[in-house]
């Protein structure tokens, strides 16, 4: 299966393989006008399996949210056919809007408008806790 | 603008000056009586309370201030659906301080995130209640003398009870503290206390199931009870309420010094023949919470 490279755009690499459509979908990637690809289930020698998406526009990239997600995917930036830059992941320590708490009595169940933010609370378990009611998020 | 959302809004050292002008308002209230003229207090409470909300009325009008307020989120806008933080941005206009309880966790936190004055968490949902926690620090710092070197058992409903939260949280600050946390297994203290409080301030603590396993080396005894409102099913909160009752037998293995403190409102969870025993501080301690309420709203307001 050929997909055409890319001329500037970036290529988010070594996606666990499911987690693709979760990244495209909350990146909002629908809504660019560029070519974007979204290629499932390929060969990967690390992980058997990965998902890759790539994206034909120098778009104001939320690595944040990409990081909560798959925090060992990669980021190729590419400039005239080249990748000019390999990004790294790190969790982040605030997410805002990517996901929702679940804690049925927590403040963001009924107060318009309101952020749904997390914070990193535990750098060695990955635990992120809603800013409001202090839930984890699982 | 300080608020105090969380105890641990609070350092240490804030917490022993307002005890230190709590104890000196119960020596000289007269010295009190007028800190607070022309100050309006505003007790915003979207669930009901009996004691904190009166607590905390009966400390603004000690002080010479005056309150206004709802008891419940039916008298007021809310029942018409407005948001907490416009509710917060009208009422800090027409108050110097607020005072408010609500259902919703994390309530407090966004009124503060919205309001020109400084706000008082005073209960919100099972998450934190931290003017209980200051009612019981002053408790524990009157009728002990000191705050720590104390061996204090909580007993009942740790996995809900938002009083004992807070008060693991602010003790966990003094040195060499013990706790024993009694409960049956549905509700024992959650996984995130015990990691992110008890763990990281290698404070010792002890599970069981029972109230007389370790009640002879307790100091504290602090009840609390199986709150019903927390409850999605009226089956388990059946099964669950009554688990703990203290009685004047059990209380026979105690420390004569033992020092018993429960948050009220009581259910069962204490006998009433426990109420005269010296030992039993719970009704002195709902008084020691208008005093250290009234140190609170002078700090917030920044009178001295």
């Amino acid at each position: 299966m050929n997909i055409d490279s890319i001329k500037n755009g970036f290529v988010i690499d070594h996606i666990d393989s499911g987690k693709g459509m979760i990244i495209y979908e909350k990146l909002e990637l629908n809504k660019l006008d560029c070519q974007v690809a979204i290629i499932t289930n390929a060969k990967s020698k690390k992980k058997g399996k990965k998902d890759i998406i790539k994206i034909d526009k120098k778009i104001d990239l939320n690595i944040d949210t990409i990081a909560f997600i798959n925090p060992d995917a990669t980021i190729n930036v590419v400039e005239d056919d080249k990748i000019v830059e390999k990004k790294k992941l790190t969790l982040p320590e605030t997410i805002v809007n990517v996901a929702t708490c679940k804690n049925p009595r927590c403040i963001t169940s009924i107060e318009r408008d309101l952020d749904q933010v997390f914070i990193l609370t535990d750098k060695e378990k990955n635990i992120y806790r809603c800013k409001y009611c202090e839930s984890s998020l699982k | 603008m300080k608020h105090l959302i969380d105890i641990k809004d609070l350092s240490v050292d804030e917490i022993d000056e307002m005890i230190k002008v709590a104890k000196d308002i119960i020596n000289h209230p007269e010295k009190y009586s007028h800190k607070c003229d022309n100050k309006i207090l505003a007790t915003l409470f979207f669930e009901p309370s009996t004691r904190t909300r009166l607590s905390f009325e009966s400390a603004m009008m000690r002080l010479g201030g005056k309150v206004l307020g709802f008891s419940e989120a039916n008298s007021s806008s809310v029942s018409k659906g407005e948001s907490v933080s416009d509710t917060i941005r009208v009422v800090g206009y027409y108050s110097d301080i607020i005072a408010m309880r609500h259902p919703k966790e994390g309530a407090p936190y966004v009124a503060s995130s919205n309001s020109i004055v400084p706000i008082i968490n005073a209960g919100d949902g099972g998450h934190n209640h931290p003017t209980q926690t200051l009612t019981d620090l002053m408790t524990i710092s009157s009728e002990k003398g000191h705050l720590d070197d104390l061996t204090i058992g909580v007993c009942g409903d740790l996995k809900f009870g938002r009083t004992v939260h807070s008060l693991i949280n602010a003790m966990s600050r003094y040195k060499n503290i013990k706790f024993v946390l009694i409960s049956p297994d549905e509700l024992k203290l959650p996984d995130y206390v015990k990691s992110n409080v008890l763990d990281k301030c290698k404070i010792k603590y002890y599970e069981t199931n029972t109230i007389e396993e370790y009640l002879p080396k307790l100091d504290i005894l602090y009840m609390t009870r199986v709150q019903k409102e927390r409850f999605f099913n009226e089956e388990d909160y059946k099964r669950l309420k009554d688990y703990y009752i203290l009685t004047k037998d059990k209380l026979k293995i105690a420390k004569k010094d033992l020092c018993i403190m429960h948050p009220l409102p009581r259910v069962n969870e204490i006998a009433t023949e426990v109420d005269s025993d010296p030992r039993a501080k719970y009704f002195e301690q709902a008084n020691y919470g208008r005093f250290i309420r009234m140190a609170l709203i002078l700090k917030m307001l920044n009178i001295k």
